[in-house]
């Protein structure tokens, strides 16, 4: 996991920013819209990343946060919108259709559930850490679905985007580089993170453990604590997907979308910053380009993602970058 | 006489009706090493393992500087300023030399909990490291990673990562395991040096390493001590001889 330079990450961000602008440019929205997804799903990447990467710790439950993120989202403002307060209890709580409101929130909810979550999953290890995350998100899912308050099965809509200050939400580039921005900020925090003294006391306890606690540092300390930056993390993400199709449903939270998040991170390299988005551009150019010839497009995803786990663990940026930095 | 450092009151611990660690009591005071030998199975690694947290013994009590220890889980202890080094070279592979000790460093200072300032570039990690890798006799190895160490070199980054923790007492499990002669020698000279940081209780098989360094000897057989004393004492005592350097030598 040696540090791959700042360079091969950065041009990975600015190669998305690029497509973007020259899809706008040239009149195709609904590439932009495809951009802004692959930059959503690499944050909820990055944010998985820090937990598997760097943490070792292989959450099939990231849905949980995602969705938490876009819940928070759509019931935020679909009270503003019905101007119904969202609690009573202790105090009046309200609606709002402002983005920068909606994200500490959706940042604490997210947080918080991962507070829970971890501190339960990581009196476990393995496989059974795996098993009990999954557990947890698929109890959020069945709870979403049967909450009849909040759309229940059928999800919840939020007619108008919610809005940002300066911004014009509706301009499908403007939305692109708000979740740009969002992505771009949050690389750089967790490439500042791990390679800080808890990062790499975090990624000394992904190779050994006994040292660490040698070195008179509780490896469960900071575990948790990566496991809740990844999940609020993973729930900004949440929100931004939310904000992006006015519309939040159970899947979000499902054990797929779980799954396809770790997809990202798996197929774009393990521990790499940039890895995720690289992965995500990848999941999402397949899903454009094969989704309408076949149904099946995912049957390739799925032989692409064994050609990388067996011939490049180090996944495609691993690839890219093979020969350098080790 | 100074008081001691660590001090083991009347340990014992039992697994099933085989009883590894029986009433043993010892210290180890200030300035000194003190060697810990006994055959295989004696329940040497099960009194390390008691002392270091791992494993809690089922009555009998550790003190440290005068403090109980027995309710302090491994991390706490180390903190404290209980160094410990393993059977088994334990060194984080990927790490750097540098890196490696800077998790010492920093583990021993509290400061782990730091998100934002790179740590390869924060000088009070980077020299307190370089400073140690220095005394352990790695100076130059610093940016090799510890994979690609030689396995005596793996064995004194060990020490120098103990050091780093500014530890009170050293708990060294045989440090000379897997090292050829001349490698023994050079550490037999490291550790004489050590014990001007803080005294050792040291495990050990080589005989040669614990004669020349120790300045007491427990013996530990069947999970009993059944001799301490000097090296004289124990080279002279007739049941140390019968009951484990006689089978040695």
């Amino acid at each position: 996991m040696r540090f791959t330079g700042a360079l091969p990450n950065a041009a990975i961000f600015v190669a998305l920013v690029a497509v973007a602008v020259v899809a706008d440019r040239s009149g195709n929205p609904y590439i932009v819209t495809l951009a802004t997804k692959v930059a959503i799903f690499g944050l909820a990447g990055v944010g998985l990343n820090l937990a598997l990467g760097y943490g070792g710790l292989v959450s099939f439950g990231h849905a949980a946060f995602f969705g938490l993120g876009g819940y928070v989202t759509a019931i935020l403002a679909s009270h503003a919108a019905s101007a119904t307060p969202v609690a009573t209890v202790p105090f009046t709580m309200m609606g709002t259709n402002e983005m920068l409101a909606i994200w500490p929130v959706a940042l604490l909810v997210s947080g918080l559930a991962a507070l829970v979550i971890g501190a339960l999953s990581l009196r476990t290890t393995g496989v059974y850490f795996i098993m009990v995350t999954l557990a947890f998100a698929q109890m959020l899912y069945y709870f979403a679905v049967s909450w009849p308050a909040y759309g229940g099965e059928d999800g919840l809509s939020f007619y108008v985007r919610n809005s940002f200050p300066g911004a014009n939400i509706f301009a499908p580039l403007q939305f692109f580089a708000i979740c740009a921005a969002a992505l771009g900020v949050t690389m750089i925090l967790v490439a500042l993170l791990t390679q800080s003294r808890f990062g790499l006391a975090l990624r000394a306890a992904k190779q050994n453990e006994a040292r660490v606690i040698a070195s008179g540092v509780r490896p469960f300390a900071l575990r948790l604590t990566a496991f809740v930056l990844s999940g609020m993390v993973a729930g900004l993400a949440g929100a931004l997907f939310a904000d992006l199709n006015r519309f939040v449903s159970p899947a979000m939270l499902s054990w797929h979308m779980s799954g396809e998040i770790m997809v990202f991170v798996i197929l774009g390299g393990v521990g790499r910053l940039a890895g995720p988005i690289a992965g995500a551009a990848v999941f999402i150019a397949l899903e454009y380009l094969l989704g309408p010839v076949s149904d099946h497009w995912q049957a390739l995803l799925g032989l692409l993602l064994i050609l990388i786990v067996l011939f490049a663990p180090g996944g495609l940026m691993g690839l890219a970058l093979r020969g350098r930095h080790g | 006489m100074a008081e001691p450092i660590l001090v083991l009151k009347n340990l014992v611990r039992s697994f099933g009706a085989l009883t590894a660690t029986d009433d043993v009591s010892l210290d180890l005071r200030p300035g000194e090493i003190h060697a810990l030998i006994g055959p295989n199975g004696a329940g040497k690694s099960t009194l390390i393992k008691q002392i270091a947290g791992e494993l809690r013994p089922d009555s009998g009590s550790i003190l440290f500087e005068g403090q109980s220890i027995n309710a302090l889980d491994p991390a706490e202890r180390a903190r404290l300023g209980l160094a410990r080094s393993f059977q088994v070279s334990s060194v984080v592979p990927d790490f750097t030399v540098l890196e490696n000790t800077m998790l010492a460093v920093q583990g021993a200072s509290g400061s782990t909990f730091r998100f934002l300032k790179p740590a390869l570039s924060d000088r009070d990690l980077t020299e307190p490291a370089a400073f140690h890798i220095r005394q352990a006799g790695l100076a130059g190895r610093e940016t090799v990673p510890a994979a690609a160490l030689a396995h005596g070199e793996r064995r004194r980054l060990e020490i120098a990562m103990a050091l780093a923790m500014r530890p009170r007492a050293f708990l060294l499990d045989e440090p000379m395991a897997g090292m050829g002669v001349e490698g023994a020698r050079d550490l037999t000279a490291i550790l004489a040096a050590l014990k001007a940081e803080a005294p050792i209780l040291l495990v050990e098989h080589d005989m040669d390493a614990v004669f020349a360094l120790a300045d007491r000897i427990s013996v530990l057989v069947y999970g009993r001590i059944i001799a301490t004393g000097t090296v004289d004492d124990i080279r002279a005592s007739e049941e140390v001889r019968r009951s484990y350097l006689g089978e040695e030598a």
